[in-house]
């Protein structure tokens, strides 16, 4: 089977759901353009047309406003913002509106739009090209939350946030696009039934993320097993509504517990996942402390040798299941 | 006027920003005259209806939020009877109106008003979150022009479905302050869209006037920078109202073409809640009673009477009829059942609805 990276699997899903759905249809900046959004929805628009691939003014709040509102009136709208940190502009039209509306009107509509947020960080961007604030949305009741690691789920997060009747923020990641692997055909899985997933078993101890840092805690595992460390990795994959029993029933092995999160530490979704385990199960019985590895809480700078030491890596994540695991 | 600091402000709309100014009976030369009865009718249920909400809120059996727009009936009246029920009509906090003009329920509105499940928004929306979809009413929400790109998104979606739909958005003169109107205006017309932008221009955004807030008082003039067509008109006068929106909204259905409709207008009551004599901080009532004199209702009523086409007896009839029909859905409503507690986690997701 060929393998193809994460960009590309991203762009299958749009091709897969534009081809299927005519109700489907995508506005963004930067969509009739090469750079903007990597490899991950090339040539789309000359595929299915401008009208249903429409590159955009810069107006993220009345775009997503109006993807929304069409959402309301029988079409599938996908919202594309390049980066999250524009995205910001949006909050009211995914926050009040979208995210509020079925419960407003008494259950009686729903707005089925998905609106992409890209995470684009590294290479000197600093503090406002680089910001992942899934942890934000994923506090909001009525937003679901997606966060695809893998290229497989890339594809079929996406197909699955588009066909889901509830607006759902689908975050992907730049670091993530250069990920090969091989993909079966896509197969429709409502998002309800799709949460937390088991990537790598393991017994030392259960290790849990979402989007680019689950790739990182793949590669620590790997260097891990090497010295006879054995990882449980759990990929989050849908933040909200967040189902944490499989971290529970995880922990309830490993009795160790290590969640990495791409972004801050205060309010975030590593302090989430380490309350489920606090508030699910007997603490005492676990070997060592719950820990967490975030950002530290400071914008992203911009100067190399400040960037190197404020993203987490590999060598991070191994340190710490080093010392929590003591072998 | 009431207010202390004028600002700089240019009056650019002249006789109509002035309450002393169009106070005469409406001239309703070549009207269809059942269309105006029928008018005076639905004007005259929305007062009455809001009138019964602000006894509500004065006497504490309404809780929730409640901004009423009694005096500015016409608006709405005027502007719906050239929409069908597949047009998409948005509102914002101020919407009974909007609401009650496209024929929905009274009893429904007052249910939700309440926090009643036979709401239209099965009680959880409360006054500001109105939603009658069967009537073309999609949503209201009291986030100052939330609804307006919403409204955008409804007209893109409308242009797709190639069907002659409309979208419609109505805001205030404040929500022009806020960004996304300039946003929104600028889709609409690079994107043609089919979709008339309703701004009831009242003059104030709850307690501070258009002049210390904008340089000059024609909200209309950001449609105008986007290149969308402008009409301006008496907001209490139904007959302008409706012969503007007519062109508006045939441009907008035939040509897929935005339009912008300012229609200015005042509100007796305060911001919110049932006061006249104060609200937010703000006592207008010596230009209150001057605007009072512009009444949309008695001057399309006097009209009519002039020109023999309603007599003293039979508006009588007409007034007893909209109250039987205010009173009894006010007594309904109030037996009327809360929503099951269930509801409060099963609304939130789609899934848990079906």
């Amino acid at each position: 089977m060929t393998k193809i990276n994460y960009g590309s699997a991203i762009r299958e899903g749009f091709d897969y759901l534009l081809k299927n759905y005519p109700e489907v249809f995508v506005i963004g900046q930067g969509l009739w353009a090469k750079w903007y959004v990597g490899n991950s929805m090339t040539d789309l628009d000359k595929i299915y047309g401008l009208d249903r691939v429409m590159d955009s003014p810069v107006s993220e709040l009345a775009c997503t406003g109006a993807a929304v509102g069409a959402s309301l009136c029988g079409y599938k709208p996908i919202i594309v913002h390049p980066r999250m940190d524009f995205m910001l502009y949006a909050m009211d039209s995914i926050v009040n509106q979208a995210a509020k509306w079925s419960h407003m009107v008494g259950g009686q509509a729903h707005p089925s739009v998905t609106i992409r947020g890209i995470i684009n960080r590294g290479g000197e961007q600093g503090a406002q090209h680089s910001q992942a604030l899934h942890s934000w949305f994923a506090h909001i009741p009525g937003l679901r939350v997606v966060m695809p690691a893998t290229p497989q789920d890339a594809r079929d997060l996406l197909i699955a946030s588009v066909l889901c009747d509830d607006p759902v923020l689908y975050i992907d990641d730049r670091d993530l696009y250069d990920w090969e692997d091989s993909l079966d055909k896509p197969i429709e899985t409502p998002l309800e039934k799709l949460g937390p997933t088991i990537l790598k078993s393991g017994n030392d101890i259960t290790v849990v993320s979402a989007g680019a840092s689950t790739r990182l805690c793949l590669q620590a595992a790997d260097e891990l097993e090497k010295n006879g460390i054995s990882t449980e990795i759990i990929d989050l994959r849908v933040l909200n509504p967040l189902d944490c029993s499989l971290v529970l029933e995880s922990v309830s092995k490993t009795k160790s517990l290590l969640a990495v999160d791409g972004g801050w530490r205060t309010c975030g979704m590593a302090g989430e996942v380490l309350a489920s385990v606090f508030e699910g199960m007997d603490v005492s019985d676990l070997k060592s402390s719950p820990k967490r590895i975030t950002l530290p809480d400071a914008p992203a700078p911009t100067s190399g040798p400040l960037e190197d030491v404020y993203f987490t890596k590999v060598k991070d994540i191994i340190e710490t299941i080093n010392s929590i695991v003591g072998k | 006027m009431m207010v202390n600091c004028m600002g700089n402000q240019e009056n650019i709309l002249g006789d109509l920003a002035l309450p002393e100014k169009y106070t005469d009976p409406l001239n309703i030369d070549n009207c269809d005259i059942s269309t105006l009865l029928s008018h005076l009718r639905t004007m005259l249920l929305i007062r009455r209806v809001e009138e019964i909400i602000g006894d509500g809120v004065e006497k504490g059996e309404i809780v929730c939020p409640a901004h009423l727009g009694i005096g500015q009936e016409a608006v709405a009246v005027g502007v719906s009877q050239y929409l069908m029920s597949d047009d998409r009509v948005f509102g914002a906090h101020r919407s009974h109106s909007h609401y009650l003009a496209l024929g929905g329920s009274v009893y429904r509105l007052l249910a939700e008003i309440l926090g009643k499940y036979d709401g239209c928004s099965h009680g959880m929306g409360g006054s500001m979150h109105l939603h009658d979809p069967e009537h073309g009413l999609m949503g209201t929400v009291p986030i100052v022009a939330g609804t307006v790109p919403l409204a955008v998104g409804a007209a893109l979606a409308a242009k797709k479905d190639n069907k002659s739909a409309i979208a419609v958005a109505y805001f205030g003169d404040g929500a022009a302050e806020e960004g996304v109107i300039h946003e929104s205006l600028n889709l609409s017309a690079v994107w043609d869209l089919p979709i008339l932008f309703v701004c009831e221009n009242n003059l104030f955004s709850s307690h501070l006037h258009i002049s210390q807030r904008q340089p000059l008082d024609l909200v209309g003039r950001f449609a105008q920078a986007h290149n969308i067509t402008v009409k301006t008109v008496d907001g209490n006068d139904v007959v302008s109202v409706m012969r503007a929106s007519k062109s508006l909204i045939e441009d907008a259905r035939n040509n897929s073409r935005p339009g912008f409709l300012e229609a200015v207008t005042y509100r007796w009551r305060g911001h919110v809640g049932h006061r006249e004599d104060e609200d937010v901080g703000v006592n207008r009532s010596k230009d209150l009673l001057k605007w009072k004199e512009r009444d949309p209702i008695r001057r399309l009523l006097t009209a009519l009477i002039n020109n023999n086409a309603i007599s003293q007896s039979e508006f009588s009839n007409m007034t007893d009829d909209v109250e039987n029909i205010v009173s009894s859905a006010w007594a309904d409503a109030g037996k009327a059942s809360y929503p099951p507690v269930s509801v409060l986690m099963d609304y939130v997701y789609a899934e848990s609805c079906k």
